[in-house]
């Protein structure tokens, strides 16, 4: 079904639900880690059935008017085959006097339960991220269409010190590769170091800076890239629990709070090849003392995150981590020299496939 | 060498014994005016102006008549003030009048157990010997006692060293008055507005005091505190002295002074709630014969007459002695002083410490113009009289600060007085009240006073704490109702773009849901 008949059969419910003086409400999926199942076999989070009812009341009024005013604004998009970014949105939301949105995550929060509600992703909603896509260097050419929809060929391997930057959209692109694998990298700065010393010539490989979490863009670009050119993905990030659960988990299976798109929107095969605990103390790297937040973070994993339940090895590592109180960055291996990272770390990785965590 | 020594003790005690005289109350006074009230130019202006206000509102209801008291304060140099307080009272006798305003300890009320603003007989006379001492001017007095008699005019200084009265002039004059005191001092004093001011202590006065018209006349100010009531408050009756309500030195002189012949006739004579019965049982507690003479038990036995009566079980005094303000009064006499939107008081039943009854009454303001910063304004006061020094000092300040009052929807940080646009009067109503020091700023702790302060405190806290409930609740609908009304538009307007619908729709679509949400509201 079109997403306007969608968005107009919801409406026509809500109508008809007033004109019979009785309460209209609307469901949306619960989005969180509680109401997310992980089958190692389908490899991403996927939503359990739990709905959460909005009633439309005298103090639900306001988030109400807001989402339906959004969903009128989606409509408008879709129907004129425009497009608007999720700040664009926000600024939108300034013309509608008392229902306007104070700040931007009041309007993000509206947008998610919309897209949750038809189980749709944003882009099809008309509306799109604002966020940082991911940059890519290396042993790829990616076939992109201009503005006049002629297709043109980017080779990543002629970005010089800097790189291609993945576009919000990324349906539509093609690759060419003779690659052996993906690397996807948690900072710039590790990024820059490799692509700098041509670590992707040396290695015959892609490298992708994620900038932190991925955005959706970034995740559906390797999942399409790896699927496509049958890429084994390697992901590199800090000894902590931020890179191990927020930005590794993340990209692997997805989050709780996009469940109804992780499915396409995660590179299950992905394969962890950051620092772990165990390379703290093979490597003798320098540490910091874990922060309260990594603390709770690691016990919240242990305690709700259905991907750590599922691996024996991710609970290993969290409980060895919470042990030692530490944390280490991806850049403290510089310690042994600038380039020891190429010229040690990575090839031990690729040597050593007990290294890895699933 | 010892002979010597007790030699020059001897003689060192016979130059001592040369030093030693009796000291006066006056003089006494002179050295430690502080203790009533005199101890800076600021205050000794407004225990002038307390003292000679309590005397006239005394005096005028003790003759049966509407209280008219005028009140001038002019101010003749940097540092020089004239206090004038005329009041429609029954006068003085002329030959009393020196006595009552030159000699100190003399009056009328400190023999009597009767509910008085004054008590001790020293006020009025200490603010003459105040002004005698910072400017050497006489006091000037004038009262009449009747239509058909002449007004008496005298100016008084005291003789310091025999606590006398000294008059410099005396005349007969004319008076437009029926009858009526005026009296007149000049005081070293300094005039200052606020919260332990003089206008403040008179509009307080004409809170617990609505039968009082009050009209003032500042350096720079003229305020009439109109009356609220022309209802005279129940005379108080004076009562005898309850036995558990005196000390050894007191039973003592009353064992010397009283007329009766025999013990058993002093003990149902000259106390309330005694009878044959009881007397007789305090004479076989204290092993002394019924029929001793009085003035021999004041020498040898007293103190086990004394322990006996402490031992022995008495009825408690009678209350009519007391004439509360009343709640209904207080609350009329708050009303017209202090713009608020909610008010409630309560007149708690007698009560007695020390054989002494007493009486509790407490009156919320809440709301309307009272301020909304800050913590709340807590007036006391005892017989009539505010209270203004030693604000967060004596029993008053402590009951009202250890009372919970989050539990009446206020908000309150430990045991402090409550936040909020609040003020709370606490009145105690006692033939004694047992104040901490002669100046009358704070009331002394006793168990039996707290509890009943909390008792009223709590009482009218209650009602309170229930209408800030309802006026929160309805507040809360309202803004409800209102936040209802501002985003349903809204939802009419989203239907109608999706939906493509007419605007007569669109609006059908904005009143159902209205009449929807306003029921679920309930």
């Amino acid at each position: 079904m079109k997403i306007n008949t969608k968005i107009k059969d919801t409406a026509n419910n809500i109508y008809h639900k007033i004109l019979k003086k009785k309460k209209p409400q609307v469901k949306i999926p619960l989005r969180s880690l509680s109401n997310v199942t992980y089958k190692e076999k389908d490899g991403y989070f996927a939503l359990k059935g739990s709905m959460k009812e909005r009633t439309l009341t005298a103090s639900t009024v306001k988030t109400f008017a807001q989402t339906l005013k959004m969903m009128s604004l989606s409509k408008n998009l879709i129907e004129t085959d425009d497009i608007a970014t999720k700040r664009e949105v926000y600024y939108v939301s300034k013309n509608w006097k008392e229902a306007l949105f104070k700040e931007q995550p009041e309007s993000d929060t509206v947008m998610d339960d919309i897209e949750a509600m038809f189980l749709v992703n944003r882009e099809q909603l008309g509306f799109i991220a604002d966020e940082h896509g991911g940059d890519v260097a290396g042993k790829l050419v990616v076939h992109d269409k201009d503005d006049k929809g002629k297709t043109i060929k980017i080779d990543c391997t002629k970005m010089g010190s800097g790189a291609y930057s993945i576009p919000t959209n990324v349906e539509h692109l093609k690759f060419d590769t003779k690659a052996k694998f993906i690397l996807a990298i948690e900072t710039k700065g590790m990024f820059e170091r490799l692509n700098r010393h041509g670590y992707w010539k040396t290695a015959n490989c892609i490298l992708i800076s994620m900038g932190g979490v991925p955005s959706r863009a970034c995740r559906r670009f390797i999942r399409k890239l790896s699927e496509e050119k049958k890429l084994p993905v390697y992901v590199f990030t800090d000894g902590d629990p931020y890179g191990w659960m927020n930005i590794y988990r993340t990209l692997k299976v997805g989050s709780g709070n996009a469940a109804h798109i992780n499915e396409y929107f995660c590179v299950p095969k992905a394969n962890f090849f950051g620092i772990t605990a165990d390379d703290i103390e093979k490597y003798k790297l320098p540490t910091h003392p874990l922060k309260e937040v990594d603390i709770k973070r690691i016990k919240d994993a242990m305690k709700n995150d259905p991907f750590v339940h599922n691996h024996k090895e991710w609970q290993k590592a969290l409980k060895k981590l919470l042990n030692m109180k530490v944390r280490c960055e991806q850049q403290a291996l510089a310690k042994h020299g600038l380039n020891y990272v190429m010229e040690k770390y990575l090839p031990d990785k690729l040597k050593d496939k007990k290294s890895w965590l699933p | 060498m010892q002979k010597k020594l007790t030699d020059t003790k001897t003689i060192r005690a016979i130059e001592l014994a040369k030093e030693q005289r009796e000291i006066s109350v006056s003089s006494f006074f002179e050295k430690n005016r502080h203790l009533l009230g005199f101890d800076n130019p600021v205050r000794a202006l407004l225990t002038t102006i307390k003292e000679l206000v309590d005397n006239a509102a005394d005096a005028t209801e003790e003759m049966n008549v509407l209280p008219e008291i005028n009140v001038e304060i002019k101010q003749l140099s940097d540092t020089r003030f004239k206090v004038i307080v005329e009041d429609n009272g029954p006068g003085i006798v002329k030959e009393q009048i020196p006595k009552i305003f030159a000699k100190l300890l003399y009056g009328s009320k400190f023999f009597k157990l009767k509910m008085a603003r004054g008590q001790q007989g020293i006020g009025v006379s200490a603010s003459v010997l105040y002004s005698q001492l910072t400017t050497g001017k006489p006091a000037r007095i004038t009262s009449k006692i009747s239509p058909k008699k002449p007004a008496h005019y005298y100016e008084l200084h005291i003789d310091t060293q025999r606590n006398e009265p000294e008059i410099i002039k005396e005349e007969v004059v004319e008076w437009e008055k029926k009858h009526g005191t005026k009296v007149e001092l000049e005081l070293e004093a300094k005039y200052q507005k606020g919260k332990q001011g003089v206008f403040e202590y008179l509009k307080q006065t004409a809170i617990a005091n609505p039968h009082i018209e009050l009209s003032y006349k500042g350096p720079d100010e003229k305020v009439q505190f109109p009356r609220a009531t022309n209802s005279l408050p129940i005379e108080p009756k004076q009562i005898k002295p309850h036995p558990l309500g005196i000390e050894l030195g007191i039973l003592i002189r009353m064992l010397k002074a009283t007329k009766a012949r025999t013990l058993q006739s002093f003990l149902q004579t000259e106390f309330c709630r005694v009878g044959a019965t009881k007397a007789k049982e305090v004479c076989e507690k204290a092993n002394i014969k019924s029929n001793s003479r009085p003035k021999r038990i004041a020498r040898q036995e007293a103190e086990n007459l004394f322990k006996a009566i402490q031992q022995t079980k008495f009825v408690a005094p009678p209350t009519d002695c007391l004439s509360p303000i009343t709640a209904n009064l207080l609350e009329k006499g708050l009303k017209k002083e202090i713009d608020a939107e909610f008010y409630v008081s309560v007149t708690r039943p007698p009560a007695v410490y020390r054989g002494f009854p007493f009486q509790v009454e407490c009156c919320l303001a809440y709301g309307g113009s009272l301020d909304k910063e800050g913590s709340a304004r807590l007036l006391r006061f005892a017989n009539r009289v505010p209270l203004l020094y030693q604000q967060s000092a004596g029993a008053i300040a402590k009951s009202v600060a250890a009372t919970n009052w989050r539990s009446y929807n206020l908000q309150q940080s430990g045991k402090n007085l409550p936040q909020g646009p609040l003020v709370i009067v606490v009145h105690i109503a006692s033939v004694w009240v047992p104040f901490t020091s002669e100046s009358k700023e704070a009331i002394a702790h006793y168990p039996e006073i707290i509890k009943e302060i909390k008792l009223a405190v709590q009482e009218c806290g209650r009602q309170l704490g229930k209408y800030l409930k309802r006026r929160h609740k309805a507040k809360e609908e309202e803004r409800k109702k209102s936040y209802i009304e501002k985003y349903i538009p809204h939802v009419g307007q989203a239907l109608q773009e999706i939906l493509d619908l007419s605007d007569n729709k669109e609006k059908t679509t904005e009143k159902l849901l209205k009449q929807i949400l306003e029921k679920s509201r309930k």
